[in-house]
């Protein structure tokens, strides 16, 4: 009932026309740059960052809310019409919705991706709702110890054990933790891996590396094979609407699909690339007409996008009651949080519950609001599509630079800007996953204020992280999620078993 | 390398391992010219020391990676276009940092990286990005009260 009395609350925030404009513009971008091939989620809030400090807070935030759902709506899009997914989550739509598109079925795949983003993104978004205050409740109680051995869990799960290579995924991590390293430190005032340089005592600015690993670093990857990768744009052809059948058939795999997506993105796992994939399978596994698997069945589509919303509505949990992001564009509206001094978790349902259940009630809206505009406009966004790569690419780099300077004004934050895309660029060629070193640049320092506030109540006895039981646990946890993966390798040979 | 029937060492693998241990080495000096304040923990040198230890487990697993040839397979690639991306920003960077302002530099980057993927217009494309330069310092500067460093042309407007 509480959750109730607090989500009316909220939809009295977000109704306020100001909010609904933010969260119109929100999904709308969202939606565009999803659909771009080259630009996530995670870019556009990053982008976003610099130009919207002086905006407010409750607005802006839900303006990214509205972008990262938009963003999932978008790239379903992408990946119908020209099989290269823009994120990974999209893979699983692509496989079949592509064969759809083919196959001139292209406006079904595209609707019953639209309506199961919505059916599941509206159903995750009520479990957020009525799961936030009990975990709030549960968190209140967390002392730093706890805190610090969450954020290992979180470490662990984003980049070891749902990757392909947990070796890998832990180097990309242990880049972001060093680069968090760098700059004053709070407590003591001493300088880390600043070698003199000014602009590096306020630390590396996430926005920056952020723009530079996912705008530089693609622009540099993308241009670089070129001559081995050619798209290839599939017209939407025929009617646009479900039949009877597509119905019959798409329910079933929206409602799954949410039971798999929500859960898995709740959990501070992160990515919603293994429910997707899970779906898929499930659906392969039930369906009435498994010839039609890899020629074109909407439960395929069905089932991974209704999962890939559950998802992303799901990183929203942990992100809101804990402060725990757990995936690239999660990291990025922490950062957002904090621009503005925020710092999610059950504090700020304390603090500020008009902004949290704003903020959440808006996501309902912004849901509705794509679902509205989506399967009206998709000839516009298809538009977007037509775009020339060159001028696309280069779009994106002048953005880019531009909000990295309007953020701070000085050469080297533009020296910083290229050495991060050098970064991403080698870490696509050589498959090392991007998000981690997000995380672990915007977690790590705040991991290491928690950690040393414990030692300190324990003067110093690193055994105070054994002897609170939740910390214990967690810790316990993150060990079995870091050791699983070297042992079961079950999931990367999954995947290669569905392609 | 998953082509040839014998795996193969990775020599990029290994330089990765390398760097690594170096980036682990760097840290670990840092961490030894910071001063301990509180008598009972190591305050400031925990993170340092956990980050190095856990790079150079990394620099090993990563090394043992590419003995083993477990990189994924990698396509050729085409330098042309990174050196015509990178020399784009580094012109920008340079043109900023002399204060020649963001705009020309700008125009050059978008002439460049559309070069790169492709596009054989480059004067064209150099005014497409000076009249996108001009929109978004006027959105910026203007609209958003943002600042951007002003060389001769910006100081117009």
């Amino acid at each position: 009932m509480e959750a109730f009395v607090s989500l009316a609350n909220g939809l009295s925030v977000a109704i306020q026309p100001m909010n609904l404009l933010f969260a119109l513009i929100g999904v709308l971008l969202g939606t565009a740059v999803g659909v771009l091939p080259g630009i996530g989620p995670a870019l556009t809030v990053a982008l976003l960052l610099p130009i919207t400090f002086k905006l407010d807070p409750a607005g802006s935030i839900i303006m990214f809310a509205g972008i990262y759902y938009g963003g999932m709506y978008g790239g379903s899009t992408t990946a119908i019409l020209i099989n290269t997914p823009g994120e990974s989550a999209s893979m699983a739509t692509a496989l079949e919705g592509n064969k759809m598109a083919k196959a001139g079925r292209g406006g079904p795949a595209l609707a019953t991706a639209a309506i199961g983003s919505f059916v599941a993104g509206t159903i995750a978004t009520l479990g957020l709702t009525f799961l936030a205050p009990y975990l709030v409740d549960i968190a209140v109680s967390f002392g730093p110890e706890d805190y610090f051995a969450l954020m290992c869990v979180a470490f662990v799960t984003v980049s070891a054990t749902f990757g392909d290579s947990p070796v890998r995924g832990l180097t990309s991590l242990a880049i972001g933790l060093l680069l968090g390293l760098i700059g004053i430190d709070i407590l003591s005032g001493q300088s880390r891996l600043s070698f003199g340089v000014p602009e590096l005592y306020d630390n590396i600015e996430v926005t920056t590396l952020a723009v530079g690993l996912f705008a530089v670093g693609e622009a540099l990857y993308v241009a670089s094979r070129r001559h081995v990768h050619e798209e290839k744009l599939e017209a939407v052809r025929g009617s646009l609407w479900m039949t009877k059948e597509d119905w019959k058939r798409s329910w079933k795999p929206w409602l799954r699909g949410t039971a798999f997506g929500f859960p898995i993105g709740a959990l501070p796992a992160g990515g919603a690339e293994i429910p997707t994939f899970l779906s898929y399978s499930t659906e392969k596994r039930l369906t009435k007409y498994p010839d039609e698997f890899g020629k074109g069945a909407i439960e395929g589509v069905a089932g991974p996008e209704a999962a890939n919303n559950a998802a992303a509505a799901g990183t929203l949990v942990p992100l809101l009651t804990l402060g725990l992001p757990t995936s690239a564009t999660a990291a990025m509206m922490l950062a957002g949080f904090q621009q503005y001094g925020l710092n999610p978790g059950p504090l700020l349902f304390a603090d500020q519950p008009n902004l949290v259940w704003g903020l959440i009630a808006s996501l309902f809206i912004a849901n509705a609001m794509l679902l509205v505009l989506n399967l009206p406009l998709v000839g516009l966004w298809v538009k977007l599509l037509a775009i020339p790569q060159p001028w696309l690419y280069a779009g994106i780099l002048v953005f880019a630079t531009m909000g990295t300077i309007a953020a701070n004004p000085s050469p080297v934050e533009l020296i910083m800007l290229t050495i991060f895309g050098v970064l991403g660029f080698l870490m696509r060629r050589f498959d090392f996953p991007i998000a981690p070193v997000v995380v672990g640049l915007i977690l790590g320092p705040i991991a290491e204020s928690q950690l040393r506030r414990a030692l300190s109540i324990s003067l110093g006895d690193p055994m105070v992280l054994m002897q609170s039981p939740i910390s214990a646990t967690l810790l316990v946890i993150a060990a079995i999620a870091l050791i699983l993966p070297f042992f079961l390798k079950g999931l990367s040979r999954f995947k290669a078993v569905e392609d | 390398m998953s082509t040839s029937p014998r795996r193969r060492v990775d020599v990029a693998g290994l330089a990765i391992a390398l760097i690594l241990l170096v980036l682990a080495g760097i840290v670990w000096w840092d961490m030894t010219k910071l001063q301990i304040l509180s008598p009972y923990d190591l305050g400031p040198k925990v993170m340092p020391i956990v980050v190095s230890g856990g790079l150079v487990l990394l620099a090993i697993g990563n090394a043992i990676g590419a003995l083993r040839g477990d990189l994924p397979a990698r396509d050729s690639l085409d330098w042309t276009p990174i050196v015509l991306i990178l020399g784009g920003l580094a012109a920008l960077i340079i043109l900023i940092a002399v204060g020649g302002g963001f705009m020309i530099g700008t125009a050059l980057l978008f002439a460049t990286t559309s070069t790169a993927f492709g596009r054989r217009a480059f004067v064209t494309d150099f005014i497409i990005g000076a009249v996108i330069a001009v929109f978004v310092y006027v959105l910026f500067a203007k609209l958003l009260t943002l600042s951007l460093p002003a060389g001769p042309l910006e100081r117009l407007f």
